[in-house]
């Protein structure tokens, strides 16, 4: 069976050839450029990827495709074509022949994309009423087509409506749908961005096994470049709505030719990469408020190697190699693009005198509901953060991370019989009957900036006001505070004045952090801090974050979903599953192993090859019906027997400060590297 | 099982505001009076033929004694008094809220597709003039009070083009049509006032279901304009326009009392108004409650209609 | 019972154009905002009209007896019942008195009452739905079923019956009537707030160790002042209509004023008479002010929902 990466040659037309896009919105009566002069071809049976950041517009160009731009946007220019047909041509019956048979698009947020009030079995069995199935065989089709995406029980599935099911049952349905018909295009737009990590690793098998077994070709649009990497042979990189890069994807990601994509590339935390030891590079400057009179490159202003051509004139696409294409003047000097941001981190370590942690928890649980009907949140959490370090707290959706984050911040009692202390003393359950010292002391950086930020006070009030109120500075001592903070924050004074609807998303986080540090805070807790921004941005956050704590000798607890992000950020990790604690330790350990199977299987779905072997069956319990016994057996490929059924296992200390709880052996637990047991 | 929970919740919710309301409109018309007999006799009457026509009422008696009688009396269809007929209220009441049934009822089968049909069209035409037209239209219509409304028609169809009747009231005996051509023209000023509101939610709907996601997934699949409006985006759509016809039942009603006023009609908001007038008390108190009750039904049908509808909540939550 | 209604919103900005406009550093100030804001309105026709229409009655409120050309109270008993002429724009009534003079003068008691009873009801409003919103739990469930309870009755008949039990006054309607609203705008802002309510602004006060009122008044107010200004106008309209509802059926604006929703229940009968002159101006004129005012209040809305 052929794979991903290995193209399907074909005489016959391509099934999606893009000539010269140019796209526009009309905004408050002017036009506002979002795509420029994108040309692109896949090939029958092809995958190809598209790939860049928010605002690229990279979705406006899936929309155009489907010929469902919004009111307000057009195609001013160039021509779209799907398998020979001229698509921006077609009149409204040819282009519903176009979407039965030609295409079919699977969205990122698939509980929306599902009628409410209307039974799955009628869903996709309207698929096939449009394609001119009779009636007495629609709905055995849809049935099969159900089974065929892996859901087991499609029968019961058939009759329930969306509400009822998972994030990752539902896709799987709209991706039978999209599949039902064999498709010559299938455009997939962030499909597994919403999805925990273990279910979208699933997701994409199935979506690549079908693909294989069909032959249709894929448009994969997203701009997590892993994901990317895996399913897609070739990739385009979109950058301010212009095609900056194109080629083979594993050939490209390995040596990019633009200095864009260089630039990105180097914004990940690669495998290896600490903050002890390097700071991340990031892309200076922001994307251009308008693409209208723009002469020269794109990318022009935020470029380390940009001259006075590429300001002049707009670099066209040249060939790189065979099958690769790059827009810029200098591709060959691109993988030597200078960093914007040294490599070394600022200053050496505090050291901090450690005698003892600065939280400690113990035996720490939150259950929800009532006696009757209890919901276990977390149970019996107990772990120790110390000066100077940051514990990475990894797990899905159900695991807890942003209870327990809750609970140590005092936004949710915990149960009575867990301890949570700071700097050993003992700390009142709600944050309301905390001391003024404990609540400087112990802070949080939210996720998305724009709820975390109230819009209507200006940054200067957003900032001084904990420096007030848990500082009790005033006049002069505050103003100089002030200054002080947001030079260390790196954040201009002239942002002072200013409301957040006026910043940047980065700009904004940069604020809430500097709100979190304004009190001298010894622990902060940073609660996916980074998902809600580009990479590039995120970068720089990363950066920030660790001149901080090597400045100031802070402790983090960073929960993130990110593996590779908490792998660079950490110095330990802890991983939640349903609630419990299962595996805790030095980061380094914890990643490569030997390690728990779910921790295992968590590195497997975020591994860049497709089809690994190690995949978790099913979806994640509901917390209100743990499993018996250990709670991951129901999922566990390593499961032993019985014995994971009744008891479960207690957190034991293996190697050195390395817990894991499982009732396997040191050398029959997995590593990173692939060393396995049958 | 969600859907019974569902059913006992609303069920109960319903009988405790109608309790609450039952308290409210007894404090109102039995307390804030003060001396009832004083009100009715006036102020030069004797004191003693005040005390004893008190005593004659029973509102000497302690208050919590006097909502105990007249609530259960109210629960068992005995309505009291009334102060002015000296004949007992039930009767009137009855009576009043058939014809006011009637009014109603013609101004709800008018409003109620035609509002829901202007706020379809007016989505699917969003932005248009079509759109602009129904909704300034709608809107306008709302706030002018019932009796301008009905004073210009009246104007204009009774007195200038004598097209219709002067009054409400057809003649005794007649027959469902001329009952409806009577009843045709007060209905007009109620219609106005719930036409706007009802057209805007169903357009807020409707637009809100035409730029969903499913939406975006059924034209995607290669349906019909006409396949995705009818399948995918009505249902949808009109589901909330449910529960906001029920509580415009408020507005009708308050509307009752201006049109029955100004056409001379006897329903129950003219009958209402007219205890108001007399101080009447226990006649306004069963007038009210009686409205009350009608208000709340209306709503736990809409609710119980919403409930069932929509599969969320009858179909209960994940598995 | 049912949830707060507030009016519809316009279509949606579509997703993609949202992100093409977030993609900006430093995006417009607040004045430019405003600015924005005001040269929308400034180009919607029908809010032209509607401020127009307002500001008429306004000054005509103010000015009126020094505009209107005949004392509104001097009653001609020789010139009953004229019919519109050159010297009366709009006749006289069954008193003799100009009908031209007595609309323009009619403005202004409505234009007192109804205001003030708009303003009662949004500061009672504001506070309780602050307070029910923030507080939720027992203290919210409990408020909401008297509220619930209170609005099943219509307002006209609420106030029908405190207004005749406590005897009539201008006071007594702008009280009934602003706390009526004050029920109905509570729940608007009480929504708005539940809406704040689980932003994590409002953890990160509470991790500062901010109280209650403090939360409530400076961290949540100023973000719902949006739909409170909205509902604000659209209560007035509202106002208009219960002070001139009430006026016609006796139980409003008392006379002597030349009140219109007073003069069209006085005058009323006479129409069947032939005497249309001495209703339908004022008609005319309580239809015109309503609308204005809903004119307005669409324009303001449509302008803070984009």
């Amino acid at each position: 069976m052929p794979d991903a990466l290995s193209p399907i040659q074909d005489t016959h037309a391509a099934a999606l050839d893009v000539r010269d896009l140019d796209i526009a919105y009309r905004v408050r009566g002017r036009d506002r450029q979002v795509i420029r002069g994108v040309s692109f071809r896949i090939g029958r049976g092809e995958t190809f990827g598209l790939v860049g950041e928010s605002g690229c517009g990279k979705s406006t160009v899936a929309l155009a495709v489907t010929r469902y731009l919004p009111a307000n946007g057009r195609v001013r220019a160039g021509g779209i074509h799907i398998a020979g047909e001229d698509a921006l041509a077609m009149d409204a019956a040819a282009l519903r022949r176009l979407r039965t048979r030609s295409i079919s698009m699977v969205y990122q947020d698939p509980g929306r994309a599902l009628n409410p009030s209307i039974r799955i079995g009628q869903q996709v069995a309207e698929v096939f009423e449009i394609a001119g199935v009779p009636a007495s065989e629609r709905m055995d089709r849809a049935e099969a087509m159900l089974a065929r995406v892996r859901i087991v029980d499609a029968g019961r599935v058939m009759g329930r409506y969306p509400h009822q099911l998972s994030g990752g049952m539902l896709q799987r349905v709209v991706i039978a749908m999209a599949l039902a018909v064999d498709p010559t295009l299938l455009i997939l737009d962030e499909p597994t961005t919403a999805l925990d990590a273990t279910v979208e690793a699933e997701v994409l098998d199935l979506i690549e096994t079908l693909r294989a077994e069909m032959g249709s070709s894929v448009l994969f649009i997203g701009h997590n470049l892993a994901v990317i990497s895996r399913m897609c042979a070739r990739v385009g990189v979109l950058y301010a709505g212009t095609l900056v890069e194109e080629g083979p994807t594993r050939e490209l990601f390995a040596g990019p030719r633009h200095p864009y994509t260089v630039g990105l590339l180097r914004c990940l935390p690669q495998a290896g990469l600490s903050k002890h030891k390097t700071r991340l590079d990031t892309i200076p400057g922001f994307l251009p408020t308008t693409l209208a009179g723009l002469r020269g490159c794109v990318f022009a202003e935020r470029c380390g190697l940009a001259q006075d051509i590429c300001r002049a004139e707009e670099p066209p696409l040249i060939p790189v190699s065979a099958g690769r294409l790059s827009r810029c003047h200098f591709h060959e000097q691109a993988p030597s693009l200078p960093r914007s941001t040294p490599p070394a981190p600022l200053t050496d370590r505090v050291k901090t005198p450690a005698f003892r942690p600065v939280i400690r928890a113990a035996g720490v649980g939150k259950t929800f509901g009532s006696p009757a009907a209890p919901i276990y949140a977390l149970r019996d959490i107990s772990l120790e953060i110390w000066p100077g370090e940051t514990l990475g707290l990894v797990g899905e959706s159900g695991s807890g991370k942003t209870t327990l984050a809750k609970l140590l911040l005092g936004l949710s009692p915990p149960d009575p019989d867990g301890v949570i202390e700071l700097n050993g003393q003992k700390l009142a359950p709600v944050a309301t009957k905390r001391q003024p010292a404990e609540l400087e002391a112990l802070q949080i950086v939210f996720q998305n900036p724009d709820a975390a930020l109230n819009r209507s006070q200006t940054i200067r009030g957003i900032i001084s006001r904990p420096m007030r109120k848990l500082g009790g500075y005033r006049g002069s001592a505050l103003a100089e505070k002030l200054s002080g903070l947001m030079s260390h924050i790196r954040l201009a004074e002239r942002y002072l004045p200013m409301r957040p609807r006026q910043l940047s998303g980065g700009l904004k986080q940069r604020v809430a952090i500097a709100r979190a540090f304004a009190g001298d805070p010894r622990i902060v807790v940073c609660d996916e801090p980074t998902s809600a921004l580009d990479v590039s941005v995120q970068a720089a956050i990363l950066n920030l974050l660790a001149d901080l704590q090597a400045e100031q000798g802070v402790s983090y607890l960073f929960v993130s979903h990110d593996l590779r992000v908490v792998r660079y950020i950490s110095d330990r990790i802890a991983v939640l599953y349903l609630g419990r604690l299962m595996e805790i330790g030095p980061a380094e350990s914890v990643f490569l192993g030997p390690h728990h199977p779910y921790t295992e299987s968590l590195m497997a779905a975020s591994a860049e090859e497709a089809g690994s072997s190690l995949r978790l069956k099913g979806e994640i319990p509901s917390a209100m019906r743990p499993p018996s016994g250990c709670v991951f057996h129901t999922r566990c490929p390593r499961k032993i027997g019985a014995i994971c059924e009744e008891q479960e296992p207690a957190l034991i200390q293996r190697e050195g400060d390395h817990a894991i709880r499982c009732h396997l052996e040191r050398d029959q637990l997995g590593r990173a590297d692939g060393a396995r047991h049958a | 099982m969600g859907l019974y929970r569902a059913i006992l919740y609303r069920l109960m919710l319903a009988v405790i505001t109608l309790w609450l309301l039952s308290v409210i409109v007894f404090a109102g018309c039995q307390i804030l009076p003060g001396d009832v007999g004083r009100a009715i006799l006036g102020p030069f009457a004797d004191a003693r033929a005040v005390a004893a026509l008190n005593h004659q009422l029973g509102v000497d008696r302690p208050l919590l004694a006097q909502y105990w009688s007249w609530i259960t009396g109210m629960l068992r269809g005995n309505m009291g008094m009334s102060y002015t007929y000296r004949a007992p209220v039930a009767p009137f009441i009855g009576h009043a809220l058939v014809n006011s049934l009637k009014l109603a009822g013609i101004a709800f089968v008018l409003v109620v597709p035609l509002g829901i049909l202007g706020g379809v069209v007016a989505a699917l035409k969003v932005n248009t003039w079509i759109d602009r037209t129904i909704v300034i239209a709608g809107l306008s219509a709302t706030v002018v009070p019932e009796f301008v409304s009905g004073i210009v028609f009246i104007m204009v169809f009774s007195i200038w083009l004598r097209v219709f009747p002067l009054t409400a009231t057809p003649p005794a005996n007649a027959g469902v049509f001329t009952q409806i051509y009577y009843l045709l023209m007060p209905s007009i000023p109620l219609f106005m006032i719930l036409f706007g509101y009802i057209a805007r939610m169903a357009r807020a709907g409707m637009i809100e279901a035409l730029t969903s996601d499913y939406t975006r997934t059924a034209v995607l699949k290669g349906l019909s304009y006409r396949q995705v409006i009818w399948r995918h985006v009505l249902r949808n759509a009109l589901l909330p326009t449910i529960t906001v016809i029920a509580t415009q039942c408020g507005y009708l009603i308050g509307g009752l009392v201006v049109v029955e006023t100004l056409f001379n009609y006897h329903g129950i908001g003219s009958l209402i108004f007219a205890a108001a007038k007399a101080k009447d008390f226990p006649m306004l108190a069963a007038g009210i409650l009686v409205i009350g009750v009608v208000y709340v039904g209306a709503n736990l049908i809409a609710d119980l209609l919403y409930s069932a509808l929509n599969p969320r909540i009858s179909f209960g939550g994940r598995e | 019972m049912s949830a707060s209604v507030t009016p519809g919103t316009e279509t949606p900005m579509p997703a993609a154009s949202q992100q093409a406009a977030a993609a900006r550093p430093a995006l417009e100030t607040p004045k430019s905002i405003q600015r924005d804001r005001i040269r929308l309105l400034l180009r919607s026709p029908l809010f032209i009209a509607g401020i127009i229409i307002l500001l008429f009655w306004v000054i005509m409120a103010i000015f009126g007896p020094l505009i209107a050309p005949y004392n509104a109270d001097d009653t001609d008993l020789l010139n009953t019942l004229t019919p519109p002429s050159a010297d009366h724009w709009f006749g006289t009534d069954q008193f003799g008195r100009d009908v031209f003079s007595r609309v323009i003068v009619g403005s202004r008691d409505i234009l007192v009452v109804a205001p003030l009873a708009t303003l009662l009801g949004t500061v009672v409003g504001t506070i309780l739905g602050l307070i029910t919103g923030y507080a939720r739990g027992i203290t919210d469930d409990i408020v909401s079923r008297i509220v619930d309870a209170f609005l099943a009755l219509p307002l006209l008949i609420i106030a029908m019956l405190v207004i005749t039990a406590l005897g009539i006054s201008n006071t007594t309607v702008i009280v009934v009537i602003g706390l009526s609203f004050g029920l109905i705008v509570g729940r608007t802002v009480r929504a708005a707030v539940l809406g704040e309510r689980d932003l994590d602004y409002i953890a990160a006060a509470n991790l500062r160790g901010e109280k209650p009122l403090y939360i409530m008044f400076v961290e949540i107010l100023p973000n719902v002042m949006p739909p409170i200004l909205v509902e604000t106008t659209v209560r007035l309209g509202y106002a208009i209509f219960t002070v001139a509802s009430l006026s016609f059926l006796g139980l409003g604006i008392q006379p002597p004023s030349p009140d219109w929703g007073l003069s069209i229940s006085q005058n009323y009968g006479l129409i069947g008479g032939g005497f249309w002159w001495t209703v339908l101006f004022y008609a005319v004129a309580i239809g015109s002010l309503v609308i204005g005012v809903n004119l307005t209040a669409e324009g303001v809305q449509s302008v803070i929902d984009a």
